[in-house]
């Protein structure tokens, strides 16, 4: 308990919990719609995109966030697009963004910088990875971010249930689905640096899952979905100042073992409200 | 007195790519009209209907709806992704009320009431609470016609309403629609693959074949080409 009080001293894990916990919020509020839309590969695509942009964003010596946001909000339109239009297999076309990007990364950093602890840190994430100025830019967005979740909570429900619907009475499900995606890709990029790129992506997928082996009405799965969320991130962040381990890989294996109990409790039938 | 004209095709062409499907259609539908369209799939069926709810603009001609968009009750086919959607009836039909109109927070206390009303006249108020995905499928429809309700002020236009469902739920469903189309006064547009189902329930019927189509009664229906095929097990 001691040792958990002193993590608060460190102003480092101070920012890591006021931005994580933003952006784990996000991305759940996010995932459960990207899920239902069968949109969750997306997430992880964006998140290699995002790696990329990165790591040609450290080799030039720019600003990370500043220069990653606009191109993996661009790619995140793209990706939707292909998603949208059937003709093109969206699994396939998703799996090859997400491995160009990378492979631009990778190649861009061997030939610059070399594999630093820089690029280390944005694949499998870093507690130290947040400065001052990020925190503020992550919050703002995050807040952003929740806001315009909140507006648009009832037409979100509606295009994520039935799109065709929607479209018939007349609402632009584009500008809908739009927005759903540059959402994703902001909170993306703001979580990919403490998350890694490689692993940023659970955290849209698994509280959803997790919410929805017990809930049953979108409000309900939603909510529930955001403080699960919030509190695996919490509990991954002290176990990994607690055992010395990644922040990311820990936050991702308590979600797991969330799900894990979640699907148990619904054989179980217990629980299910 | 003639009935109040809902929508009116006036020598309207549909079509992909400068490709007429439908060439020169003329027909209309008036208040409490049921209008089944029929044909074998890939004779446009699916084409007409994205027209008439406005998300293909016509080649050349014009389709009027002497009403708001948002007062067409639509109920499409179901997708897979919402047989396992985690949401309760009750939400699922209150997002009828939602269109392009305005930005909104909440539903208004007239809009729950509407959408408690539309459940209770198709048998599925019980179902409030309940999840959507631990219904029948008769029961889901039953949910999506109600959602169609919320919106629907004098038309109601279906996408295969009855595909998927047993028999019994079948003749639910269309004793549900005649019910609604009778009493309730509303015009319904049925796009549908069971022929006497419709030749029973439906007041007209627009057939369609390979670049021809038909447009009348039932009676005139079975009288003509198209239809002797369909009359014979009829009698």
């Amino acid at each position: 308990m001691k040792l958990l009080m002193e993590m608060f001293t460190y102003p480092f894990i101070l920012r890591a919990f006021i931005v994580g916990i933003l952006v784990s919020l996000c991305a759940a509020l996010l995932g459960v719609s990207l899920v239902l839309k069968r949109y969750s590969m997306i997430g992880d695509g964006l998140s290699h995109v995002s790696f990329g942009a990165l790591a040609i964003a450290l080799a030039c010596g720019w600003a990370p966030l500043q220069f990653s946001i606009p191109l993996v909000i661009v790619a995140a339109f793209f990706l939707l697009r292909i998603a949208e239009n059937s003709r093109i297999n969206a699994d396939a076309a998703i799996a090859v963004t997400s491995a160009s990007a990378l492979a631009i990364g990778i190649l861009v950093t061997s030939r610059t910088t070399g594999m630093t602890t820089d690029v280390d840190s944005y694949m499998f994430g870093s507690i130290l990875a947040m400065n001052g100025d990020d925190v503020i830019l992550s919050v703002v967005l995050s807040i952003a971010v929740l806001l315009l979740f909140i507006l648009f909570y009832h037409k979100i429900f509606a295009i994520t249930f039935d799109e065709n619907f929607s479209r018939a009475t007349g609402m632009k499900v584009g500008v809908y689905n739009s927005l759903l995606s540059v959402l994703t890709a902001l909170t993306i990029v703001l979580g990919m640096r403490m998350m890694g790129a490689m692993l940023i992506s659970s955290l849209i997928i698994f509280p959803a899952l997790s919410a929805m082996r017990l809930r049953k009405s979108f409000r309900g799965v939603v909510i529930f979905a955001g403080v699960l969320s919030v509190i695996c991130f919490c509990v991954g962040l002290a176990g990994s100042y607690l055992l010395s381990t990644p922040v990311g890989a820990t936050v991702v294996v308590v979600n797991l073992a969330v799900f894990l109990l979640f699907s148990l409790l619904s054989r179980l039938r217990l629980f299910r409200k | 007195m003639e009935k109040e004209l809902l929508l009116a095709c006036r020598d309207v062409s549909l079509g992909y790519e400068g490709k007429p499907i439908w060439e020169h259609l003329d027909f209309e539908v008036r208040a409490g009209d049921y209008l089944c369209v029929v044909g074998e799939n890939g004779s446009g069926k699916s084409t007409l209907l994205k027209s008439l709810l406005g998300l293909l603009k016509p080649l050349s001609g014009h389709i009027e709806l002497f009403m708001p968009r948002s007062a067409v009750g639509y109920l499409p086919q179901q997708t897979r992704a919402q047989k396992d959607f985690p949401a309760t009836v009750y939400e699922v039909v209150l997002s009828g009320f939602l269109n392009a109109r305005k930005l909104r927070f909440y539903y208004s206390g007239a809009e729950k009431s509407a959408a408690l009303m539309n459940m209770g006249k198709l048998g599925i108020l019980e179902l409030k609470n309940k999840c959507y995905r631990e219904l029948s499928g008769g029961q889901q429809q039953r949910v999506l016609l109600s959602r169609a309700l919320c919106a629907a002020r004098k038309l109601l236009i279906l996408d295969e309403p009855v595909t998927g469902l047993d028999p019994a739920a079948a003749q639910d469903l269309y004793k549900t629609l005649q019910y609604l189309n009778e009493t309730e006064h509303m015009a319904i547009i049925m796009v549908t693959h069971d022929m006497p189902s419709a030749l029973q329930y439906g007041s007209s019927i627009l057939h369609a074949g390979n670049h021809h189509w038909f447009y009348g009664s039932v009676a005139d229906f079975l009288a003509s080409e198209s239809g002797k095929r369909f009359g014979g097990d009829r009698t």
